[in-house]
């Protein structure tokens, strides 16, 4: 077991690890962050993404201890301070982008990350920069309707509300 | 569109709020405090006698708290299953053992040989790895056919084959059918595969178990679809712990699709092992566990034969299909090929004759259960790819043919012992061909030509049986529960509502759909209203969420309990107001005297309920709580047209989804977002069948679709924006909203669209191409397209 401390959600965060301990396995297990999710064992899914010094990462990629010094945000660090949602997850509510939610913490960090290096994406560069997170319920019209929204663009031709 | 949060609004979902924020509370969110883990060690053959399994390297290891074998549970009942199907001789189905810990022999890859619960998982898994298991193997049998020729190695020793039931419907039509079809003027065949699938949830499968020695109570904590529905399986059947000493809750629940219904050996464990080692224990699937333990889905082989007279009416259908049951019988499994396929098999058309002969196989596979749509898909895509395919050989066209044949009057009495109480296919058909812009195709296959793809249309239509079900017909059927749902309406003194429904919402957004229905009732806003479910503790029993029935069955029950309420608070009310129970008037949550200015508000009466100063004691009860079990009369009907476009590269075979429209008639609406939501979730499914999911065995029973690097999954770059219209809406007679069900439409409804497109690409191009089976991978088409 060893030591490792990181920034998360703008809080500093340590904990006792083993060397094979997921940085996933530390967010949920030792932190009680349970909003990451783990939904494979392969790294296809994406119900882990969180963001790390700014990138998004699949924290089923990687091990806590390389987190040493990081500063990670997860989903329970996307809302504004007053508590309401942040623009992306507003988005995802007002455009019905979720169904059973599993996938959702993935899809909203993935999505941030997108939109701060691509802020106005087209459709095929979101479903494209989409291809590691896997949703099972959406058929994904409405996670990738609420991403254009996002970011600003009109999506009322879009079939469908 | 109201904007009231009623009936027929868009509402935007509560439950949103905390999946968004992540503190949802999914059943691996949950540790108790000293909670240990359970890691199975599961059979890597498909086949084989278990001799032994040594656990004495393992039982010391750090942490292992005990190690439980088959021998264990040899005084444990066994996983029951729900249905049992009566074979075309009379004869009831062949049903085996299904033991929570493999005893004697292993039948399929992940038959869990041995529990190893530990102080962590890692601990339980280390020594996993030191169990010796002596297994000798034995011949696998994968194939259906192959199982049943005479000799095949049996995957039951105990039952006289790998047959488990040989069903007719209807035996007593199957003269009058083939005399049909000696005399047809046109025989239609097609031999298909409906190939394996894996529902896939997102959130793999939960379990952690709980028991209390103070109190003798056991709690099981589980990602199940139907709480109520464990409760009564693993208690009276494996465990016989008694209702009232085991509760059973289903959280946030990350999907189900099916494959969260049944009750799972996992389930059984560890709420044994809890009681045995008084300790939660907790089980955590991985999503490579889940592939080799969740139910499998379809898994049919059929053929399939149409026949029309000269004047292109269709005159019989005759249906041979084998069904892979897997190793062992899951919950529901021997009615999904059998009453939620035979009877769907007359579809929208108004065929008068119909036999359909279905043979249902063990083989040494995971066990072969519901996933959406159960059986409803595999009816709809042979009978929908038959008729596209006579339509190419009769040189009609194919929305034609099917416009010709439609059942037009309601309600219809089909050959296969349904009744459709409504329903209005013609317009479907015509708001398809509106919002799929049939008539711009020309223009639109110019355009992929001139970019060197080929370019197809398919067109289908599908209907299926929802609601599940009449409690005394699927008795008769062979179902071992009723199929009822029930709801407690419960309002407190301020006049807010809590409603306990016995439906469970893993995605279908009942929190927010469900409250519009009682707003709507009482004219008050949505918001005074929650929802509660998946708790056995608090919520009456219900019979839980599949086959597209919550709203139908579940909705109406909360319909009834809540019709309750509003007559005994106008009692109250006519009480406070001193006038005659029969002219009370309810509108927006306030009550009146017919005819007066005389009125008292919705909180009056609540609050009057629960502190009854003035009040009719001597005529009724204080309190405003009621509770009503819905027992629906018939299935619901749901319908749709379906249209799909693709563009196929000649040069590799990959197929495209350019658009896909989808008019469906689900009756009545209640949240038209949520139901758009639900259709787009099974489209997407259904795209996924039709060009990329194929669960796939090796000849010597191994998995070689084991995980998401091999299960091709859709992504958001396999599917286009999809056109959907619910504007036809012929509501349902039968149910107090109207509504039919939406959750499984999608799913049903578009493999044969997209089949049917992509054949109709090849034809386009001058390709003899008839039929190619699923999934429409790259390769499989380019291969079709070398003739």
């Amino acid at each position: 077991m060893s030591q490792v401390s990181m920034t998360v959600n703008g809080k500093s965060a340590s904990g006792e690890v083993e060397g094979r301990t997921l940085l996933v396995e530390f967010l949920r297990e030792n932190l009680s962050l349970t909003g990451t999710h783990v939904g494979c064992d392969t790294s296809q899914c994406g119900a882990c993404v969180v963001h790390v010094d700014g990138k998004a990462v699949k924290a089923c990629t990687m091990f806590a201890a390389e987190a040493e010094g990081a500063d990670v945000r997860t989903i329970e660090g996307m809302a504004n301070d007053d508590g309401s949602l942040g623009t992306i997850q507003q988005a995802f509510q007002d455009h019905h982008g979720l169904q059973c939610g599993f996938c959702t913490p993935g899809m909203v960090m993935s999505a941030a990350a997108l939109l701060s290096e691509n802020p106005n994406p087209s459709e095929a560069e979101i479903r494209d920069y989409l291809e590691g997170n896997i949703c099972r319920c959406t058929g994904y019209h409405n996670i990738i309707k609420a991403i254009m929204a996002a970011a600003g663009q009109d999506v009322s031709g879009i079939a469908a509300e | 569109m109201p904007a009231d949060g009623g009936i027929g609004a868009a509402t935007a979902r509560r439950e949103d709020v905390r999946f968004l924020t992540g503190v949802g509370n999914y059943t691996d969110d949950i540790n108790l405090r000293g909670q240990a883990y359970v890691h199975f060690l599961r059979s890597d053959v498909a086949h084989g006698t278990l001799n032994s399994v040594d656990t004495s390297a393992a039982d010391g290891m750090p942490g292992v708290l005990r190690i439980f074998t088959g021998a264990d549970f040899a005084e444990v009942g066994g996983l029951p299953c729900g249905w049992q199907v009566t074979d075309r001789h009379g004869e009831v189905m062949q049903e085996p053992a299904h033991p929570v810990l493999a005893q004697g022999k292993v039948r399929h890859v992940g038959d869990p040989i041995a529990a190893i619960v530990a102080e962590t998982r890692e601990q339980a898994r280390d020594a996993a790895e030191a169990i010796e298991v002596d297994i000798d193997d034995l011949p696998a049998v994968i194939d259906m056919k192959a199982a049943l020729e005479d000799g095949a190695p049996k995957v039951h020793d105990d039952l006289t084959s790998n047959l488990c039931y040989d069903w007719g419907f209807v035996e007593e039509n199957k003269g009058a059918v083939d005399e049909a079809f000696a005399n047809a003027a046109h025989v239609t065949t097609l031999e298909l595969v409906n190939q394996r699938l894996v529902a896939n949830p997102m959130e793999p499968r939960v379990a952690v178990g709980d028991y209390n020695r103070g109190t003798d109570d056991s709690t099981l904590y589980t990602t199940s679809q139907n709480p109520h529905v464990i409760r009564l399986l693993m208690g009276a059947f494996v465990l016989g712990i008694p209702e009232h000493k085991l509760r059973v809750v289903a959280p946030d629940v990350g999907g189900g699709f099916g494959s969260k219904i049944f009750h799972y050996a996992e389930e059984a464990f560890c709420t044994f092992a809890a009681k045995a080692l008084n300790r939660p224990v907790k089980w955590t699937s991985s999503r490579s566990e889940a592939f080799m333990t969740d139910a499998h889905g379809r898994d049919h082989v059929t053929k399939i034969e149409l026949a029309l007279d000269a004047d292109n009416n269709f005159t019989a259908l005759r249906t041979d299909t084998h069904a892979n049951m897997g190793a062992y019988l899951s919950t529901f499994a021997p009615s999904v090929p059998t009453w939620l396929h035979g009877t769907l098999m007359a579809g929208n058309y108004k065929t008068p004759l119909i036999y359909v002969n279905v043979k249902a196989v063990f083989t040494n596979t995971v066990p072969v259960d519901a996933y959406r749509g159960a059986g409803r898909p595999e009816a709809t895509f042979q009978l929908e790819r038959v008729i596209d395919k006579a339509a190419r050989e009769l040189g009609v066209d194919p929305i034609a043919l099917r416009r010709q044949n439609f059942v037009t009057e309601f309600p219809y009495a089909t050959p296969v012992a349904v009744e459709y109480d409504t329903g209005d296919y013609v317009a479907t058909m015509d708001k398809l061909e509106e919002i799929a812009d049939l008539s711009g195709f020309d223009a639109r296959l110019a355009e992929s030509q001139a970019k060197g793809k080929l370019r197809g249309l398919g067109i289908n239509c599908y209907i299926e049986a929802c609601g599940i079900a009449p409690s005394n017909l699927v008795g008769q059927l062979g179902a071992r529960a009723g199929l009822y749902e029930s709801a407690t309406v419960r309002v407190n003194a301020t006049g807010g509502i809590t409603v306990m429904t016995g439906s469970h919402s893993h995605g279908q957004g009942h929190e927010t759909a469900f409250p519009q229905v009682v707003a709507d009732m009482i004219g008050i806003d949505a918001s005074m209203i929650e929802i509660e479910h998946g708790d056995t503790a608090n919520t009456p029993m219900g019979m839980g969420t599949y086959g597209s029935r919550s709203l139908a069955v579940g909705g109406s029950a909360m319909v009834r309990a809540t019709e309750k309420i509003i007559n005994k608070a106008k009692k109250i009310a006519a009480h406070l107001m001193e006038a005659a129970d029969a002219d009370i008037e309810l509108k927006d949550g306030q009550f009146s005297v017919a005819g007066t200015d005389k009125s008292v508000a919705w909180g009056d009466v609540t609050l009057a309920a629960y502190v009854p100063h003035n009040y009719p004691l001597e005529e009724i009860e204080p309190g405003l709580e009621e509770t009503a079990f819905y027992d629906p009369a018939n299935f619901t009907y749901p319908a749709g047209a379906y249209a799909c476009e693709v563009e196929v590269d000649p040069d590799t075979g990959k197929v495209t989804i350019e658009r896909f429209s989808a008019a469906d008639d689900f009756g009545n609406i209640v949240n038209p977002m949520i139901v758009d939501g639900q259709v787009h979730g099974g489209i997407g499914q259904g795209i996924g069948q039709a060009l990329l999911e194929s669960c796939v065995y090796d000849e010597s029973g191994q998995l070689l679709s084991g995980s998401y690097m091999d299960y091709a999954m859709p992504r958001a770059d396999d599917v286009p924006f999809y056109v959907v219209d619910h504007s036809c809406q012929t509501p349902c007679t039968h149910n107090p909203l109207g509504v039919k069900g939406c959750g499984e439409a999608g799913a049903i409804g578009s493999p044969p669209a997209v089949v049917n497109a992509v054949v109709d690409a090849l034809q386009r191009a001058g390709h003899g191409v008839t039929h190619i089976d699923m999934p429409l991978s790259p390769s499989r088409v380019w291969q079709a397209m070398q003739g």
